[in-house]
């Protein structure tokens, strides 16, 4: 039970690809005072799926639900990375190496160096791959 | 059960024979009414020309419009002492139609009904509460007829005091109900709120308005009713046209009665068995006012299979209205047969909004869906996998390509009455 730690809770809100649903769901986690600490917007045909890591996300899921977002959580994993050209590749290698898929990705970079967010098919998997290649994993409780 | 054994399970043969010698008598019989022998002259058809029953397609149709044209005794053929009822279909655009009764023709639909109830195993046992309006609509006496015949017990609630109805359905031990599905589901709440039980119900029977499959299983469920469709409409006498057997897969229609033809709406070609169209329908046995040809407004099909029960071909449950019918490419389009997929695919809702546009000379079609709550995992291809299985399922179900868009739970309009769900803006283009 020990990876538990490094599985962070990524929350997925559905949206209809149209102006202003961004600005309803950060307005939304404002009034709420939950800070967001990286995002993405994943698009397809006509939807999408806002992606973000939050300091509370039972905070976040429970309001967006209640203003009628459909919202799923996700669990992620976050990965040290230097803040200097190669720092990427670094840790792509190692989850090359280790035989981990990556479904989507992205990435932030803070006062403590890079941080690489990653969606695995397993992530135990990926987990183990990390830290036999040396890379820091960074445990949910930094965040939430 | 059979009412009308005879009659109920006439072999094709002598069917078309009977039917044939029907059409013949009724075509004499519109020579009455100066709408039919205008009709027939600026057409150059003679009754006469009607040798076979497919000959019937060289008559021009006759249709709502027409009836209103001639408001109020235009249609009768018989002079107004032959006639003793006259019923209305409610007017929601412009004057009512009005419909005759003679003596045999309440015998005759009297006699249609208790066929239908007979079908179902209902007999002179049964309490029968007829719970809808018996005014003007044709379905409270029609029905009331019909159930005497059969020797029930008829209590004639009509509408309105539920609270009372449901008093009467325990006091009096019914075992029927008759009355439209929406107001089955009232009952059943206001029976849920005053915590009555009503054991003694068994069979439920619903008409007058479309109602689903999945509405016939809350409604047995929440009242422990075995629910019959019942099909009707005024100008054909009203209800007990056609009627589910115990089979419960298709109705049957009368077709002694009735010459029952399936057609394109948009081109009035006669379609075949299986085909989806609107039901064109010759009533073969109506004195006071017959018609040739009426277009019902109804789609469904004629069934290709006959029925374990031994009685005639059967219809589809009704599929929605020609009027809402649309021609995308050259394909016929309903949107019930929209709202049929959407009920088969548990990850998006059943609300839906359709848009017609044209580009490049193409007719485009986009349907709007929403997402199932539930079925929501974050992931956007399982979004791309449930978009991808709604447009294979209309594909499969319309014959042609769609474009579908999900959106957001709740977000779609909710109609309360008429659903206005398709927005055509093709139009704008022309």
């Amino acid at each position: 039970m020990g990876v538990n730690r490094f599985v962070i809770k990524q929350i997925s809100v559905f949206s209809e690809n149209k102006p202003g649903r961004l600005a309803a769901i950060a307005r939304a986690l404002q009034e709420e005072q939950i800070n967001i600490l990286a995002f993405s917007i994943a698009e397809a045909d006509g939807f999408g799926v806002v992606r973000a890591l939050v300091d509370s996300p039972q905070k976040a899921h429970e309001k967006l639900t209640k203003m009628g977002f459909n919202v799923a959580f996700t669990d992620v994993i976050a990965v040290q990375m230097k803040d200097e050209p190669g720092g990427l590749y670094e840790i792509a290698k190692i989850l090359g190496q280790g035989g981990i898929n990556i479904e989507y990705a992205y990435a932030y970079s803070g006062k403590e160096g890079a941080v690489l967010i990653l969606r695995v098919d397993n992530v135990e998997a990926a987990i183990a791959a990390v830290r036999k290649g040396g890379a820091k994993l960074l445990e949910s409780s930094l965040f939430q | 059960m059979f009412w009308d054994e005879k009659y109920e399970t006439l072999p094709k043969k002598d069917l078309g024979r009977l039917q044939l010698k029907r059409l013949k008598k009724t075509l004499a019989h519109v020579q009455n009414v100066n709408f039919y022998r205008r009709l027939f002259k600026d057409t150059g058809i003679r009754p006469g020309d009607i040798k076979s029953l497919d000959d019937v397609r060289k008559l021009p149709f006759t249709r709502k419009q027409d009836l209103r044209d001639g408001y109020p005794f235009g249609f009768f053929a018989v002079p107004l002492t032959k006639v003793v009822r006259i019923h209305t279909t409610s007017g929601t655009t412009g004057k009512p139609t009005v419909v005759g009764y003679t003596k045999k023709d309440l015998r005759t639909w009297a006699g249609l009904i208790a066929r239908n109830m007979t079908m179902v195993g209902l007999s002179d046992q049964d309490i029968f509460q007829n719970m809808v309006n018996y005014g003007m609509f044709t379905g409270g006496l029609g029905f009331h007829y019909g159930a005497e015949l059969i020797g029930m017990t008829v209590i004639p609630s009509a509408t309105g005091n539920t609270r009372r109805q449901i008093e009467m359905i325990q006091d009096f031990g019914v075992t029927v109900i008759h009355c439209t599905p929406s107001y089955a589901l009232h009952l059943a709440e206001v029976a849920e709120e005053m915590n009555a039980r009503l054991d003694s119900l068994k069979t439920g029977l619903f008409g007058a308005e479309p109602w689903s499959d999945s509405m016939r299983r809350e409604l047995e469920n929440k009242l422990n009713v075995t629910a019959y469709d019942s099909y009707g409409l005024s100008e054909l006498f009203g209800p007990g046209v056609a009627f589910e057997c115990k089979e419960r897969d298709g109705l049957h229609i009368w077709h002694d009665c009735y010459l029952v033809e399936i057609i394109d709406p948009a081109t009035g070609e006669v379609l075949g068995e299986g085909e989806r169209g609107e039901m064109v329908v010759t009533p073969l046995v109506k004195e006071a006012m017959p018609l040739i040809r009426y277009r019902t407004g109804d789609i469904t099909m004629l069934y290709e299979d006959g029925c374990i029960c031994g009685r005639g071909q059967k219809i589809a449950r009704i599929m929605g209205r020609s009027d809402d019918m649309l021609v995308i490419r050259g394909i016929n389009v309903f949107p019930s047969q929209i709202e049929h997929v959407l009920l088969g695919i548990p990850e998006v809702g059943n609300q839906f909004m359709v848009y017609v546009d044209r580009v490049n000379h193409l007719d485009e079609m986009t349907i709007d869906v929403e997402i199932n709550r539930d079925f929501f995992s974050g992931e956007l291809k399982d979004l791309a996998r449930i978009q991808n299985k709604v447009v294979k399922a209309l594909r499969d179900a319309l014959e042609l390509r769609t474009t579908v868009r999900l959106v957001e739970p709740g977000s779609l309009p909710r109609f309360e009455g008429k659903a206005k769900r398709v927005v055509d803006r093709r139009k704008d283009c022309l």
